[in-house]
């Protein structure tokens, strides 16, 4: 289990919208916190870690968790600037 | 006289280095399902932190008319066809399956059970993410469309050379 400072919860949008959330949620974040994006649009495994890469800041680790509707996705980022 | 041969690695770097994140989409459509891809491209740029220009012209006008507003066309052919070419960005019919307004209201709860936000809620994203929009003057004047029955927040009313001034720093040019 990785640690989150935030949870962020984005279950039922697809893209681009998890993506337009998370950069809204994590402008309310101090340095160094880390925000739990919960999704289950399997797109967010490959889009997250290239929006960290973009806008610098740091993809933690991603965490797939099965339910009985389906995979949950969780993206840890870490706030760096 | 020498030249220096230059790294292919370097120069790579050296040129992405000196374009910056720039993005800038001409959207000639005013297809619900066009106009959609543009705008889910220009939100999610912005995201990225890349700065992104749209350019609406012909039929892509249509997406930043405000709905029921009238055409100020002066001579009767232009408002006849004012009258024809309904804009707003709500009421954009799809480019396959429209069948009279049915295929699209079928789209549009498809997308609405699936929360997923249609055409006026990505424009309003794009807007608040600071996408710049451009209307074409001349698609405007062709059209009988004045700037008082466009959406506010059109940053510019210009024409093709400022849409090229902008594509010409772009690292990412699209034409939909």
């Amino acid at each position: 289990m990785l640690h989150a400072d935030v949870k962020l919860d984005t279950l039922g949008y697809f893209c681009p919208m998890p993506i337009i959330m998370t950069l809204k949620k994590i402008k309310e974040l101090t340095l160094g916190q880390v925000l739990e994006v919960v999704s289950d649009d399997e797109g967010i495994k490959q889009d997250m870690p290239a929006w960290c890469d973009t806008t610098g800041h740091q993809m933690v680790g991603l965490e797939e968790e099965q339910t009985k509707s389906g995979t949950i996705y969780k993206a840890f980022v870490k706030k760096t600037k | 006289m020498t030249i220096a041969q230059m790294d292919p690695a370097v120069a790579l770097a050296n040129l992405q280095a000196s374009k910056p994140d720039k993005v800038t989409i001409v959207l000639l459509s005013g297809d619900m399902d066009r106009a959609m891809a543009a705008f889910i491209i220009a939100t999610g740029a912005a995201a990225m932190g890349m700065q992104v220009t749209v350019f609406f012209t012909f039929w892509g006008l249509n997406t930043i008319r405000r709905k029921g507003a009238p055409s100020s066309a002066k001579d009767w052919l232009r408002q006849m066809f004012g009258l024809l070419n309904k804009g707003g960005a709500d009421s954009l019919p799809l480019s396959r399956f429209h069948f009279w307004g049915l295929g699209t209201k079928m789209m549009q709860k498809v997308m609405k059970q699936n929360r997923m936000p249609g055409v006026p809620e990505l424009m309003e994203t794009a807007l608040d993410l600071g996408v710049h929009f451009i209307a074409c003057t001349t698609t405007m004047g062709l059209m009988g469309i004045t700037k008082d029955t466009l959406i506010e927040g059109i940053d510019q009313f210009a024409g093709v050379t400022t849409y090229l001034a902008e594509a010409k720093q772009g690292s990412v040019n699209l034409f939909i």
